[in-house]
């Protein structure tokens, strides 16, 4: 049945070589833990990735109850982590998932760092990983901000101060961030919002794309 | 998809094997030793991997409820402000003379954008082909100089913070405010001061600050309430003695006051 179905789609759309570049390949002993245990530092990109996902995943649920708003955010956190139902456990995964995945990504960048795997032909692949750091970065920091609590509030502000000191395009990088020069307000919310939930997803989903088919294409670097 | 006769490919991948071979990573076949294949058996097992760290993470999650401070008040002066651990390095850096007040820039913009260009471009900066950390003493020892001083750095500032303070800020321990409404300076407040004080004395952000604890006797409230202090504009009451009596003794009534008339009245819970 399953076999009829796969058959059916790939007479229309040859997905056998996709299927192929996704999972039909060898696992060389050198990244295998079951073979050397010393192998695990090849797991923290994949549970980079896996975090990443329960990320998205809980992320897509606080935003079922969470409300963009100066007046009502802070309101609709409160009511989800002491009303809802498993609303701290939800929101718990993405607060502490945000930890651990720069834990992870920190571990991972050093796997890949001492390892020298980043040299020639691997070197592209390297750049964009930095840029997926920094991505992070973006996320944990517009992410810190929504729930407009005193700690969101005040921290956002350090951090818009710190972007105002930047030469010559300080206050338009500030004024892009917060909506304002000035004032960290409603605009500033509904902004961070913005970037958390649409603009750095987008990137994070395009370079995780070209990470992972670079990956594929070039296969895993070799033991040392 | 190019497709044509003569060309040739890698193994059997769809990498087009031309001049540019050396690009090209061995074929899995070329490692020594065994390889497994990644469907189904080594999924399998990063399964069983990925379940063992979802429960951990899971177990961490339940007995770690996330901690939600009290709701953002811009006019709260006293707010220490800190941010997520993963940016406590960059907090702190801030904080050394040399990459503080006129050196800001040095601190916010210099030393990350170094420290970070070079992390970016490390393959170009990097270029010999031998990998072992041994053999590019440099990059290894930037890179655990860099290591270090991030650790240094979060440890630094994390000591430096006062966690039992920080508890307070919890919205566990908010406190909520209450003022006696049958008072009958309650009716002269909402009329003169609500507007810019709040209606339980908590202050409006941008206009007024809180009157939760005045150090002032009820007669000094009744003269600022006439003549303003600080940004407040005098005139602000408007009414007889008599009420404007009423209104101080409310207010001195309801404040946390430490050394007013009204401090054994206190109704705050």
């Amino acid at each position: 049945m399953l076999q009829k179905l796969y058959d059916w789609v790939d007479e229309r759309l040859d997905i056998t070589p996709i299927w192929r570049d996704i999972a039909d390949h060898e696992v060389p002993e050198h990244v295998n833990p079951a073979h050397h245990f010393s192998a695990f530092v090849y797991c923290f990109g994949g549970l980079t990735f896996f975090v990443t996902v329960i990320q998205v995943l809980s992320g897509m649920f606080l935003t079922m109850y969470y409300v963009p708003d100066i007046e009502n955010a802070w309101h609709s956190v409160q009511y989800l982590q002491s009303q809802v139902a498993h609303g701290q456990i939800v929101r718990g995964m993405h607060h502490w998932g945000a930890s651990v995945v720069i834990v992870m990504i920190f571990l991972h960048t050093l796997r890949v760092f001492f390892q020298g795997a980043y040299k020639k032909p691997r070197e592209l692949n390297w750049i964009v990983g930095v840029l997926l750091f920094f991505v992070m970065f973006g996320l944990g920091f517009t992410g810190y901000l929504l729930p407009w609590d005193n700690k969101a509030f005040f921290a956002t502000q350090v951090g818009l101060e710190i972007a105002e000191s930047v030469p010559v395009i300080g206050t338009d990088i500030k004024t892009l961030l917060a909506g304002d020069p000035d004032i960290v307000g409603a605009q500033t919310l509904t902004r961070f919002f913005a970037i958390h939930v649409f603009f750095l997803p987008a990137a994070l989903f395009g370079l995780m794309a070209l990470h992972f088919i670079m990956i594929r294409r070039q296969g895993i670097s070799g033991p040392l | 998809m190019h497709r044509g006769k003569g060309m040739k490919f890698v193994g059997d991948s769809r990498v087009q094997d031309k001049e540019q071979r050396n690009t090209i990573p061995k074929d899995y076949s070329e490692y020594p030793g065994r390889t497994e294949a990644f469907w189904p058996n080594y999924l399998l097992k990063e399964w069983l991997v990925g379940a063992v760290f979802l429960i951990g993470f899971l177990c961490y999650v339940a007995v770690t409820p996330v901690s939600l401070e009290q709701q953002a008040d811009p006019n709260n002066a006293a707010y220490i402000p800190l941010p997520d651990w993963y940016f406590l390095f960059l907090y702190e850096l801030l904080k050394y003379e040399f990459a503080a007040a006129e050196y800001i820039v040095i601190g916010t913009v210099g030393i990350p954008g170094l420290a970070f260009g070079a992390l970016l471009l490390a393959p170009f900066l990097d270029t010999k082909p031998g990998r072992r950390p041994s053999q590019r003493p440099i990059a290894t020892g930037m890179m655990l100089i860099g290591v270090l001083a991030t650790i240094w750095l979060t440890y630094e500032s994390v000591v430096a913070v006062d966690w039992e303070t920080r508890e307070e800020y919890s919205v566990d321990n908010m406190v909520e405010h209450e003022v006696d409404e049958t008072h009958p300076g309650y009716e002269v407040y909402a009329q003169n001061c609500m507007s810019c004080h709040g209606g339980v004395l908590e202050g409006e952000p941008g206009l007024g600050p809180d009157l939760l604890d005045l150090p002032h006797t009820a007669d000094t409230i009744a003269e600022i309430s006439v003549e303003g202090i600080g940004d407040m504009p005098a005139g602000m009451f408007d009414g007889t003695d008599e009420e404007l009596q009423q209104l101080a003794n409310f207010i001195v009534e309801n404040t946390d006051t430490d050394d007013g008339e009204g401090g054994d009245e206190d109704t705050e819970e």
